[in-house]
């Protein structure tokens, strides 16, 4: 019921934002908003594994890539499909990618795991620079439709309102994940997980939901980034900074909660495209650096956490 | 003897070259007070790794309420009845007092009885209010002294709702007057009907508490038997003085 009440307050506030954009009335708006949306929901989906579980994650530009080139795929052999049926693929694949990584490295931990998820990142971004299907390291274009399909208005809109409905059901996963029987076992994985088996707590099972579940997300949220960009070329598809700027916002939010990577992903997201707009767009990448130094040194629990004392 | 609960049989374990359990054989009867003793290094930990999952026994087989258990992994154990409490404790750190109790109901206790037979947070209450830490049910493990986060770690162990309960070094490092309490609870448990093998090196409590005292010496099993009769035999006397 609590998951129902938060589902709709969720769904209000992405009305009013959309309304609110819609009222700016500039396409830029759009193109900015977009950006940070997407960063919601590849911070909240790092977070369900890095956060709750305890694994801490550096392969997020793979998912994420993987799913973009899931929408160049399907946009070359089906290009009748909409967009969010080629997000549900791409999610999928990327949520099996997640499994099989998960399978494979989840029997090592700490820093071990991450520099597997981190190889598994440059595995999969060397297959797409060899495959020529989809561009090789040529890159693929692909043309964004001018309109949107289900409103009047740009295309650009459109696909802010889909990373919106993404973003609202990332969120309410989290969140009720967090509040579940799942979550008390991804945070006893976190905090033991010795302890946590011999609570009865199968915990190569549930880190096993834990990976495909943030794997599935993040190439949700990169499926439809060819759209966007129009061309994609796996150097931009692969950036480590999608996998900097993930780690980043959980940790500046706070990783205890549903709502610390929503607002590390706003606050830091925002800066960012502020700065690429007033400043230049190199400037973003020493902001995050700063911005995680100071939080690890004076707020090592997040802005959240920081408020909870 | 009633049923027997769990029963070993020739369990071995090696570590590359050192054998840490040598051809090792156990039974608990339903309902008894066991007491393991051995010097430092004699495998008592490894044994309790060997029966709850955390490690794999070489050889040798364990058989736990009809159930042959090799292999299996270390929830299943628990989900079987099987609980330990850990030498150092292991708190899950960063939960309250209160939700480090819920994980094992949640995935222990209330998975054997199929669904909600009871409720999480009565239960929870009920534990917590058992060993006398229901007033700081809330606050986190750091905040709990050594003997607190023992009884935190007995009560979780309790969560499962397990027919065994092995205290590995329940009491280490505790004060007399601590000894007691923990004691007197493990007794009160076992009035309630749980087995329970208690790892120690308090040679009073161990022999206040046992019914049963086997020793362990470089990974045999040495002696079995009443605890007064076990403490005279030459070999336990060497083992723990030297001859």
């Amino acid at each position: 019921m609590r998951n129902a009440y938060f589902v709709l307050a969720a769904l209000a506030v992405a009305v009013v934002t959309f309304a609110v954009a819609r009222l700016i009335d500039n396409a830029y708006v759009f193109f900015a908003g977009y950006v940070v949306l997407q960063y919601v929901v590849l911070a909240t989906a790092w977070n369900i594994l890095g956060g709750f579980t305890g694994y801490v994650n550096f392969g997020t530009a793979a998912f994420f890539a993987l799913g973009a080139y899931t929408t160049v795929v399907l946009h070359k052999t089906m290009p009748f499909l909409p967009l969010p049926a080629m997000m549900l693929i791409g999610g999928a694949i990327s949520g099996l990618i997640g499994l099989g990584m998960g399978y494979l490295t989840l029997r090592l931990r700490g820093t071990f795991f991450s520099i597997a998820t981190l190889a598994m990142a440059v595995v999969a971004q060397t297959l797409i620079t060899n495959w020529n299907f989809v561009g090789g390291s040529r890159g693929a274009y692909i043309i964004r439709p001018s309109d949107s399909p289900i409103f009047s208005g740009d295309y650009i809109q459109y696909l802010f309102v889909v990373m919106l409905a993404l973003s609202v059901i990332s969120v309410s996963l989290a969140r009720a994940i967090q509040f579940s029987r799942l979550g008390f076992g991804f945070s006893a994985i976190r905090d033991d997980e010795g302890a946590a088996e011999a609570s009865g707590v199968p915990t190569l099972k549930l880190k096993l939901i834990a990976t495909a579940l943030s794997g599935g997300l993040m190439g949700m949220a990169g499926a439809p980034l060819p759209y966007y960009v129009t061309y994609l070329d796996p150097a931009s598809g692969f950036s480590l900074s999608y996998a900097v700027n993930t780690i980043a916002m959980p940790l500046i939010g706070g990783t205890a909660t549903w709502l610390g990577p929503v607002i590390g992903a706003i606050l830091l997201g925002t800066l960012q495209q502020v700065a690429t707009v007033t400043i230049s767009s190199a400037l973003s990448l020493l902001l995050v650096g700063v911005l995680l130094v100071t939080f690890v040194i004076a707020a090592p629990k997040g802005i959240v956490g920081w408020f909870k004392k | 003897m009633s049923n027997t609960l769990l029963s070993v049989a020739g369990l071995g374990k090696r570590f590359g070259g050192f054998t840490a359990l040598n051809d090792v054989d156990l039974d608990v009867a339903e309902g008894e007070r066991l007491g393991l003793i051995g010097p430092n290094g004699s495998g008592k930990s490894t044994l309790v790794n060997c029966l709850c999952g955390t490690l794999r026994n070489d050889m040798g087989k364990v058989t736990f309420g009809g159930h042959a258990l090799n292999g299996m992994a270390a929830h299943r154990r628990t989900r079987l009845g099987m609980a330990r409490s850990f030498q150092l404790p292991r708190p899950f750190t960063t939960l309250t007092l209160a939700e480090n109790i819920r994980v094992p109901i949640l995935y222990a206790a209330n998975v054997k009885t199929g669904g909600h037979a009871v409720d999480p947070r009565e239960r929870c209450d009920a534990l917590l209010d058992m060993v006398g830490l229901l007033p700081k049910a809330d606050l986190k493990p750091a905040d709990l002294t050594q003997i607190e986060m023992r009884k935190l770690e007995l009560a979780r162990a309790m969560a499962s709702d397990p027919r065994l309960l092995i205290a590995d070094e329940a009491m280490a490092g505790l004060s007399n007057q601590e000894v007691d309490e923990i004691l007197a609870l493990l007794l009160k448990l076992n009035g309630q009907g749980v087995t329970i093998i208690m790892i120690e090196h308090i040679m009073r409590a161990v022999l206040a508490f046992s019914q049963r005292l086997v020793v362990l010496v470089a990974g045999r099993k040495i002696a079995d038997g009443l605890p007064q009769d076990v403490i005279r035999q030459p070999d336990v006397v060497a083992a723990y003085l030297g001859s």
